[in-house]
């Protein structure tokens, strides 16, 4: 194809999603959409997957058969959305297996937040109340996303990510609400979990690489800081509501902009997570390469066994 | 070994509606691919009835044909019924 085709078709493509036409995956598509759409959903699809770990260390502790069934669920939930979201991004042309390798050889990225670990069970109320909360912020503009695929695997994503924050502040009211022992274990969850939420929303506009282009191909519709913001408003009034304190003694609200507004983030340890250095980096990705590893055996069997199968309706139709 | 192949997964949400796309996933073989898809997919009642198909045994129409196959319905306004007018009178039509 000549440069000139190329550009033509590229302004036949921007005009599509200029008009809010969604992108179908045999559709023609410049090669940096498709990579960095590679990049965004599988990144996302490591995230749900590696967020199952913090949680899983809880199941066998959750301190009644309600918690428990819940906790069950919702990891069951994050187990569905990496796979809606694989299946989304193997249609641009990647093996779920090349996926698999760039998460566990370190090439690709997940949320920083899942490399903090997990103390106490109001961490479990924590996640869900912030970490959920701070995700479905983020998650519900990428519905309307211009790639088809990616955006219906979000509208079924943002669907089920509803109870899991209900269930996580459900945690934190009930804590907050029982013993001195049992609040205080909720502030401290709070008091931990805070900052990296907010980070989690990536780092801000201004060191934000990708913003612009992404903006372009509605593959990002809201900044970093708005999505930020948008979180502190919303969730600060939630936490005087169950009478727990935001561990940031400079945050106020500001009565012209009708904002809250906050202490700096500690950028520095953000980007010490990113690069591999969070307290649980190593143990989170040895436990997805052991699972991968040791369950190859499981995986070759059952090849196996379905192609046996296949033979033998093979022979008696012969 | 082989990779687990991919299939395509369609959900019929209640009786009365047809079987809708909804997703795809890995397998080994049909019976563990409906197992997945019920799994994957109908966890919160989405589905009465599922069907499973190999992605690789789906042909699919290429963008680039768009035009030859669909533009040449455009014109045929005349396969519509409000394409032709009757007085007002006219009742039952």
């Amino acid at each position: 194809m000549s440069e000139k085709e190329v550009k033509n078709l590229e302004e036949i493509f921007d005009a599509k999603i200029a008009r809010d036409e969604k992108i179908e995956p045999k559709d023609w598509m410049p090669e940096k959409y498709r990579q960095t759409h590679i990049r965004q959903i599988s990144q996302h699809a490591h995230s749900e997957i590696v967020g199952m770990l913090p949680e899983g260390n809880w199941i066998t502790r959750a301190p009644t058969l309600k918690r428990k069934v819940a906790l069950l669920a919702k990891i069951q939930d994050e187990a569905g959305h990496g796979l809606y979201l694989y299946s989304a991004c193997e249609t641009l042309g990647v093996t779920r297996e090349e996926l698999y390798e760039q998460l566990h050889s370190g090439k690709a990225k997940y949320s920083s937040i899942f490399n903090y670990p997990t103390l106490t069970w109001a961490d479990m109320g924590a996640i869900g109340w912030l970490v959920d909360g701070a995700a479905i912020i983020n998650q519900v503009p990428l519905c309307s996303t211009s790639f088809g695929p990616y955006a219906r695997a979000m509208v079924r994503v943002c669907k089920e990510e509803s109870f899991h924050q209900r269930q996580g502040f459900q945690i934190m009211m009930t804590l907050a609400n029982g013993t001195p022992e049992q609040k205080e274990m909720a502030q401290d969850a709070l008091n931990r979990w805070w900052f990296p939420s907010l980070m989690m929303l990536g780092p801000t506009d201004d060191a934000s690489v990708h913003t612009e282009q992404s903006m372009k191909w509605k593959l990002k519709r809201k900044s970093n800081d708005d999505l930020r913001q948008q979180f502190v408003d919303q969730t600060v009034p939630q936490a005087d509501m169950i009478g727990l304190t935001i561990p940031d003694p400079t945050l106020k609200f500001n009565e012209d902009t009708k904002h809250y507004e906050f202490g700096d983030l500690d950028w520095d340890e953000f980007w010490q997570v990113v690069k591999g250095h969070g307290p649980c980096n190593k143990e989170r990705i040895s436990a997805r390469v052991n699972a991968w590893e040791k369950g190859k055996w499981v995986r070759d069997a059952a090849m196996a066994y379905a192609e046996k199968q296949e033979s033998k309706k093979l022979n008696v139709a012969v | 070994m082989k990779n687990w192949p991919l299939w395509e997964v369609f959900i019929r949400s209640k009786n009365g509606l047809e079987h809708r796309h909804c997703g795809s996933l890995h397998a080994s073989d049909a019976t563990m691919a409906l197992e997945n898809a019920r799994d994957v997919y109908t966890r919160r009642m989405e589905g009465v009835s599922i069907w499973v198909v190999p992605s690789a045994q789906i042909t699919a129409s290429n963008p680039e044909d768009s035009a030859e196959l669909f533009e040449p319905a455009k014109d045929k306004a005349y396969r519509h019924p409000t394409f032709y007018e009757l007085p007002d009178e006219l009742k039952h039509m």
